[in-house]
């Protein structure tokens, strides 16, 4: 047997000086030699154990052999029949915890870098197959069904996607002006460029997935009338939209935003080219973040790319459980992001016009484990001491906007507003309607998410073909 | 795309727009509000459906000149198309038999007071209305709020047409005439919501404000729009707009509506230069 290489390729990335002044992607991708070196790393395990780490089974090691092979249109092939939005996980995975894990070359610390070469090949057909080319085979035949997909993020364009490669006849009904959901309002552009989610739902449509734009289901068209206007089922991948606040003192400053909203008008509205774009939005000098997951650090981060001179990550654990990606946490601080753990906010205070000036926090200190398993953080007593801020962005979690689920008749939901449905099938307890990703989780991750509407699409898929 | 069916410019600076939007217009109720959105690179702004036409598939909005998308919306002309039209969003105003009524209107709240005044009348209330605005040159729609009152009294604040002063002169009259009044509904700036709760709080008698913070998305995902009433936290887009006047913190409300002021003189500033180029 050949001798095991465990020298994974690195990836370029832009230099972090430079980076931190422009919203153009960290992350340079693989040139096509590095793709080939990486790929010849691989084994090619008969037991394979990468693609039980992943939540879509893609079939890695398959595509992996066809970059060896240097037959790139094979590769798209195999990566899209499995996972409609390459381009994406390839970037937003959390590789780490998932097909990288599960590896066989894990044990010995360099499992095959699968994240990057998804997102090699994802680009190359980007940059290789004209869109006309690139388009899907043949349309099956139409099963003469109707579903409803409410909500276009990751949930609801896989499920979109696969039913309708099914032949069924789907619409996406999408409350904003675009398409994507997190992915385009949430994720920034220098982690996911935006143009990249766009070709991503583009071949959903073309798959012949109808989307309607400015669609707010609950006020335009309620869950039921949807389904008396001649849908057979329903799909609801509405994600957990709704921000949450820590409720202290001064929450409602000038200058303290909710990550959403933050994020919402920098990726979405575009915030970060005003006044080309009508949109504005606050830029800190001294900007505090409040959170230390995914989110804070792509605040954190936007906040920096705006101008702010200090940034700092509030969180009232300490690093080793700051729930964001390792990698993520890493490019924050190269960025020069300073984290202030263990520590947690008491009240913000106000000047005269009403503005934030400064977050008055406590020191913590860990306790004993809490149900998640981490150690519970504890207030140290007389601790208090005030950090100068100017803008605040509250990343403290979100969970499902009520919307849906206060107008619709019979649909069970827990008391974090989630909306419980059958773990395997994404069967609800109403009739004819599905659901899954975050809505049903609380927010996780876009993969979890799109293993969701894949498994929803094939319950649906089953139901209709009864 | 949302085509604009009619253009009708109502005073200086006010214009109203009828669009075509069968969705929208097949759910809207009185109090309900759209996000539009003119393009690619245009805000998202919020603006009170002012009338809706089921069979016709249209709504009607009046909107004020006051910064750049404002301002870039009244250059539109009849067959121009917006990019966004998202709606109806917010809870619908609170319609029931009260009993008498008074509606006050204050500048380009004429147009969203009408739905909700003609929603009451139905509902069998005695309405009182009170339109009022800066000078004649301002006023319009007398006569669609004529048409949904019992009695309309206008003033003017510098007394070029009916009374000289501003909406609360007679707000007060009304309640101290003795006569029952049952519930006031307010709509217009800031201040003069403001005013007309404290007015009428000292009679004990129910008001109803329309609050327009700051929006985005008006679904309630930013919390952009949040304001405190009876010292909570509501999110106007979805808790609201509408809202018990004397519960409001307009302090904050007033503050809020601030936090852009330098980049709306600039966004401003950047629409006149390009426009004039
Ligand atoms: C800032 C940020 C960074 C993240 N980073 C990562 C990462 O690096 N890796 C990762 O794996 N995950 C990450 N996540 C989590 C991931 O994005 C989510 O778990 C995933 O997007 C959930 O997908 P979804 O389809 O369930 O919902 P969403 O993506 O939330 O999409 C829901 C869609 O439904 C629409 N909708 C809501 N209500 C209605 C309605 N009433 N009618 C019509 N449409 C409606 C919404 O507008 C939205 O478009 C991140 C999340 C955020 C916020
Ligand atoms: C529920 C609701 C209903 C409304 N209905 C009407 C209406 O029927 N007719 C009408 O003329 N106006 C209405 N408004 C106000 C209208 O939304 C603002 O005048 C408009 O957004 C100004 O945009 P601009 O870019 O032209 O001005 P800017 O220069 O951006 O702002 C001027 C003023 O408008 C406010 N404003 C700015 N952006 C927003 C925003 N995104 N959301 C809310 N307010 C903002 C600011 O506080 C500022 O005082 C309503 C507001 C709300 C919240
Ligand atoms: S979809 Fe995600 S988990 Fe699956 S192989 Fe690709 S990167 Fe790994
Ligand atoms: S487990 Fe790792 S080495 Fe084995 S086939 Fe999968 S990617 Fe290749
Ligand atoms: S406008 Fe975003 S929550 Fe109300």
């Amino acid at each position: 047997m050949a001798k095991l290489n465990l020298n994974r390729v690195e990836m370029p990335r832009q230099d972090p000086r430079k980076r931190g002044k422009n919203f153009n992607e960290v992350a340079l991708g693989y040139s096509p030699e590095q793709a080939q070196e990486e790929a010849g790393r691989c084994i090619q395990c008969k037991k394979r154990n990468c693609v039980a780490g992943c939540p879509v089974e893609v079939d890695i090691p398959d595509f992996i052999q066809a970059i060896r092979d240097g037959d790139m249109p094979e590769a798209v092939r195999i990566l899209k029949s499995k996972n409609a939005l390459p381009g994406i996980c390839g970037r937003v995975c959390p590789q780490e915890s998932q097909c990288e894990e599960t590896c066989t070359l894990a044990k010995k610390e360099a499992p095959i870098a699968i994240g990057r070469l998804e997102r090699f090949v994802a680009d190359w057909e980007r940059g290789n197959v004209p869109q006309a080319a690139s388009s899907p085979p043949a349309r099956p035949r139409p099963s003469g069904k109707k579903v409803a997909v409410v909500g276009s993020g990751p949930a609801g364009l896989t499920a979109a996607a696969d039913l309708a490669r099914l032949g069924h006849g789907v619409t996406i009904f999408e409350a904003l002006h675009v398409a994507g959901g997190v992915l385009m309002y949430g994720i920034p552009e220098f982690r996911l460029p935006k143009e990249i989610v766009q070709a991503e739902v583009e071949f959903v449509a073309s798959l012949g997935a109808r989307i309607e734009l400015d669609s707010v289901v609950g006020k335009l068209a309620t869950l039921d009338e949807i389904l008396a206007n001649g849908y057979d089922a329903v799909f609801l991948g509405t994600g957990a939209g709704l921000p949450m606040f820590l409720n202290i003192n001064g929450e409602n400053l000038n200058g303290i935003y909710s990550a959403n909203e933050f994020l919402t008008r920098v990726n979405l509205m575009k915030a970060y080219k005003f006044p080309e774009y009508d949109t504005p939005v606050k830029v800190g000098k001294k900007v505090a973040v409040v959170g230390g997951g995914n989110v804070a650090m792509d605040s954190a981060r936007c906040a920096l790319r705006l101008g702010a001179d200090d940034v700092y990550i509030i969180y009232r654990r300490s690093e080793v459980e700051l729930p964001a990606r390792r990698e993520e946490v890493e490019n924050a601080q190269e960025e020069g992001i300073q984290f202030k753990l263990l520590t947690n906010p008491k009240q913000f205070l106000g000047n005269e016009q009403n503005w934030v000036v400064g977050a008055e926090c406590y020191e913590m200190e860990l306790g004993e484990p809490d149900d998640s398993g981490r150690r519970r953080p504890v207030v140290k007593k007389g601790s208090e001491f005030v950090i100068d801020v100017d803008e605040v962005i509250v990343a403290l979690g979100t969970r499902p906007n009520p919307l849906i689920a206060s107008t619709t008749v019979g649909l069970e939901t827990t008391k974090y507003g989630t909306v419980v449905a059958d773990e395997e099938t994404g069967k609800t307890v109403k009739d004819k309607v599905w659901a899954g990703g975050d809505i049903v989780t609380g927010s996780t991750t876009v993969i979890s998410a799109m293993g969701a509407g894949k498994r929803a699409a094939a319950s649906i898929d089953e139901y209709l073909r009864g | 795309m949302y085509k604009i069916l009619e253009r009708e410019d109502l005073v200086p600076g006010i214009h109203l727009f009828k669009m075509a939007a069968p969705a929208v217009a097949a759910k809207a109720q009185a109090g309900q509000f759209v996000v539009v959105r003119i393009d690619e690179r245009g805000e998202r702004i919020p603006l009170t459906i002012a009338d809706w036409d089921k069979d016709e598939g249209t709504v009607t909005i009046v909107f004020m000149e006051v910064g750049a998308t404002t301002a870039r919306l009244a250059l539109l002309e009849k067959g121009d198309a917006i990019a966004d039209f998202v709606g109806p969003l917010g809870v619908p105003a609170e319609i029931d038999n009260y009993g008498t009524v008074v509606c006050v209107a204050g500048g380009v709240g004429a147009a969203p007071v009408a739905p909700v005044a003609r929603a009451l009348k139905d509902a069998g209330n005695k309405i009182i209305t009170i339109l009022g605005a800066r000078s004649q040159d301002l006023l319009f729609w007398e006569d669609v709020l004529k048409g949904v009152s019992d009695r309309l009294i206008v003033t003017t604040d510098d007394g070029s047409y009916g009374r000289k002063g501003v909406v609360t002169g007679p707000l007060k009259e009304l309640l101290e005439s003795g006569d029952k009044i049952d519930r006031v509904v307010a709509i217009g700036p800031v201040v003069m919501m403001k005013f007309c709760s404290l007015t009428t709080a000292p009679f004990g008698v129910k008001t109803i404000v329309s609050l327009n913070p700051i929006m985005v998305d008006g679904t309630g995902m930013c919390g952009c729009c949040r304001v405190s009433v009876d010292g909570e936290t509501k999110f106007a887009c979805v808790d609201g707009p509408d809202f018990d006047g004397h519960k409001v913190d307009w302090e904050l409300l007033a503050a809020r509506q601030r936090i852009y002021i330098d980049e709306e003189k600039c966004a401003y500033e950047e629409w006149r230069k390009s426009h004039a180029a």
